[in-house]
């Protein structure tokens, strides 16, 4: 297990150097349309051959491993903030606190939010960068994907306020921030952490579901989404095996995030 | 001896060809459950081709040929410079529940046709002047309609008009036409059984269609259709995407690209006065010079060559060249030229700072092409139109929308600077396009409802039209439209990009078909179609 662990390891610090050097291990610009060689297998020039419009694919491999490999975590850092904060009001003050939070929750988790995600995509100028919109659309998983999570945290919360010890330094005369800076907050951080390696992998497939519908980064922006696009066309797909290799990346990636998960919810 | 063994194995030979002539079930897919069953309300692709199957018309367009061909009707008369038409029908005819078939028929279908309270799109064809439509019943067997107006084109309209039964107790499911609707189980299939009263025979006197069913799977993925019909499950493709043509003729599949379809697609400016654009931006989208422009910059060859793999051609204007009657053969290719573009555009006060395009007070050129999402050719088009501006130091924005999002921009709000999209001729006769052409039409897309032309030459395209819509003469009438077609070379509200390919697939066992570039591609001469058993 041990072994597995460093080698999750070993990826994820592999890919994080991998799209920090995309500029200098990418023989083109992601946006570069080689357009006399469209479709072209992969060679010297295109280690991984060119998509339709003649675009290197390992370039935009690089590139939208970048993309999505930032901003995913990203994402999932501000629904951990959202979900510590209202899950744990919830928790640590209970009674109609908890229940108009739980109330909360319940609304964002009854949320249809791929139709939210395309109303707000479609009310939004459209003379945005390809970068502001992925952004946005990043930021907009952030914002709706915190409820579930949020659950988890004020059980947790609720859980550590009945708990002796927690009794015990209340009896000592803490309170307020002091109680939740020395005793919560530290019983809560396996719990947090967990949210957040969870909240990754959920965010990258869910950019490749609106990626899938067209939805998500704009053009010619690629990501982890929108190479995936081309998987639809199966039809096309058998005798050219590398255009799975971004199918390949994220399994690898989030079996990796999975991984090291499985060790913070033992830690937890 | 050896002669007569050659005749009886030709004898054979012949026994199994009719043999192949007859029975079996044809499958083939549509995208969507029909929306409607009733022909005159047909607005979709499904419920059409449904129409075209069960429907029986007064006159057939031959898909190959062009020519209208007698078919309800055995002939007809226009006169009174294209207000009148009178039809002699054939007798003894019954539909598909026994009902049977006389002029009193007709009269109630165009009553039901031209009624405004009906809302019909087909109807919308004939009606050119307010007024009444009447209909005079003069025999069982001939009958003559008066418009209030000359109607363009007016026998190959009938094409599309499928005659209702007033009498039947099946309403508009009572079929005149080959096949009827038999079962349905929605969302998944529709089962058309040959109608047995159908009246079209063979050359050897032998009743169509040759068919005993034709089963229409709903499948809105083309990737599985493709699958299927790798597969043998289903026989025929009507449009087939370059991708999966390519592919299926790598495997040996029965594909076939039939030519340059009548479809458009096109790139147009918000010109609309009311947009909530900034007042520079409008300035560029109503400069002629600036259109034009951006048309130069673009690489036509390219987009057929790379996102349609060489199944398009690039377009020139409203009218595909495939349509050869109504083209206007004088004009040529809009050229690819980046330095001419520059200069139209210094024309106009634009000048190049880097490598950047900026506008008389400095504003640098950026807008947004938006375009529907889930539309691959569509976003690859955009895509490598952004890479072709920025040569010029234009900026390009894509956008991809849900269908309805962007068609709530395009015709409620107008918040949006270009839009990329197509059209479906179906009508072979460009009067199919008023709607589109006349400056106070809603699908007038650059600058809708005009309530007086805001131009010139929208003025002028306002007056041909419907000059050649009020007029019988089909030389006045192309006249008319080569002009039409002229200003919008030279105007350019819609930037014409390509026009598709019809490609097709049709299985080796499918005998009879005659793919044609006009819809419906495949299955037009659906009476004779066979399947080898």
């Amino acid at each position: 297990m041990k072994g597995i662990r460093v080698i999750a390891i070993v990826v994820l610090a592999l890919t994080a150097l991998t799209i920090l050097a995309a500029s200098h291990l990418a023989p083109a610009g992601y946006e570069q349309q080689f357009r006399e060689t469209p479709q072209a297998a992969p060679s010297a020039h295109h280690p991984l051959g060119t998509d339709d419009l003649g675009r290197d694919r390992w370039a935009r491999l690089l590139y939208g491993m970048r993309v999505s490999l930032t901003l995913a975590p990203l994402a999932a850092l501000f629904t951990t903030v959202l979900a510590g904060l209202v899950g744990g009001v919830a928790g640590y003050f209970g009674g109609w606190t908890e229940r108009c939070c739980k109330l909360l929750i319940d609304l964002f988790l009854s949320v249809p939010w791929l139709f939210l995600l395309i109303t707000v995509r479609a009310v939004l100028p459209l003379n945005v960068s390809p970068e502001a919109s992925v952004t946005v659309t990043f930021a907009l998983l952030g914002l709706l994907g915190w409820a579930a999570s949020a659950r988890v945290i004020c059980s947790g919360a609720k859980d550590l306020m009945k708990s002796e010890f927690v009794w015990m330094a209340r009896a000592s005369g803490f309170s307020g921030m002091k109680l939740v800076r020395l005793h919560l907050l530290p019983n809560l951080r396996g719990a947090l952490l967990a949210q957040f390696w969870i909240s990754i992998p959920v965010f990258i497939i869910a950019e490749a579901n609106l990626g899938a519908l067209g939805l998500g980064v704009a053009e010619p922006l690629p990501s982890l989404g929108s190479l995936l696009r081309e998987l639809q066309e199966t039809v096309t797909l058998r005798p050219e095996p590398w255009r799975l290799l971004p199918l390949a990346v994220l399994i690898v990636v989030i079996s990796s995030f999975q991984v090291l998960l499985k060790k913070q919810e033992v830690r937890a | 001896m050896k002669r007569l063994y050659l005749f009886a194995a030709m004898l054979f030979l012949g026994s199994i060809s009719v043999v192949a002539q007859g029975g079996g079930e044809l499958r083939f897919c549509l995208r969507s459950e029909p929306k409607t069953f009733n022909p005159l309300l047909v607005e979709d692709e499904a419920s059409e081709t449904i129409r075209y199957l069960t429907g029986g018309v007064l006159v057939r367009v031959n898909r190959a040929t062009l020519k209208a061909e007698p078919d309800l009707a055995i002939s007809w008369k226009v006169s009174e410079g294209g207000k009148r038409i009178r039809f002699k029908l054939r007798e003894g005819l019954k539909y598909s529940d026994g009902t049977p078939f006389s002029a009193a028929d007709v009269a109630y279908t165009m009553q039901q046709l031209m009624d405004p309270a009906l809302h019909s799109s087909t109807g919308d064809a004939f009606r050119s002047a307010d007024g009444k439509l009447a209909t005079r019943v003069i025999s069982p067997a001939e009958i003559e309609i008066d418009f209030p107006a000359p109607v363009a084109n007016l026998v190959n309209l009938f094409d599309t008009v499928a005659v209702l039964s007033a009498k039947s107790p099946q309403k508009e499911m009572a079929a005149l036409g080959p096949f009827y609707v038999a079962e349905r189980k929605a969302g998944s299939y529709l089962l058309l059984k040959r109608n047995p009263y159908y009246w079209k025979k063979d050359a050897a006197g032998k009743q169509l269609p040759y068919l005993d069913s034709i089963r229409l799977d709903i499948e809105q993925n083309p990737e599985i259709e493709a699958l299927r019909f790798k597969r043998g499950e289903v026989h025929l493709i009507n449009t087939v995407s370059p991708a999966i043509f390519e592919k299926l003729s790598a495997d040996n599949a029965f594909v076939r690209d039939a030519g340059a379809s009548t479809d458009t697609e096109q790139l147009w400016f918000n010109q609309a006065p009311g947009s909530p654009l900034a007042a520079y931006k409008k300035a560029w989208f109503t400069s002629t010079n600036f259109r034009r422009a951006i048309s130069e910059a673009i690489n036509r060859g390219d987009l057929a060559r790379i996102v349609f793999r060489g199944h398009a051609v690039p377009a020139i204007g409203i009218i595909s060249p495939s349509n050869k009657f109504w083209f206007n053969s004088s004009l040529k290719p809009h050229p690819y030229d980046t330095s001419s573009a520059l200069r139209r555009l210094q024309e106009d006060g634009f000048r190049l700072e880097g490598d950047t395009l900026r506008d008389k007070a400095g504003n640098a050129v950026e807008f947004s092409i938006a375009t529907n999402a889930g539309n691959r050719a569509r976003e690859s088009m955009a895509t490598m139109i952004q890479q072709d501006l920025k040569k010029i130091g234009i900026k390009v924005n894509v956008v991809t929308l849900d269908f309805n999002s962007l068609l709530e921009r395009m015709t409620q709000t107008y918040n949006y600077e270009a839009c990329l999209l197509g059209f479906q001729n179906v009508e072979l006769d460009p009067n199919s396009q008023m709607a589109v052409w006349l400056s106070s039409a809603d699908n007038h897309q650059w600058n809708p409802n005009q309530k007086a032309p805001a131009t010139p030459w929208e003025a002028e395209i306002d007056k041909l039209m419907r000059e050649q819509a009020a007029s019988g003469d089909e030389r006045k009438r192309k006249q008319d439209w080569d002009r039409v077609q002229q200003i919008a070379w030279e105007q350019e509200p819609f930037i014409y990009l390509v026009n598709k390919d019809a490609l097709v697939a049709i299985a080796p066992v499918v005998k009879n078909a005659e793919p044609s570039v006009f819809r419906p591609q495949t299955f037009w001469n659906v009476e004779t179609l066979a399947l080898a058993h």
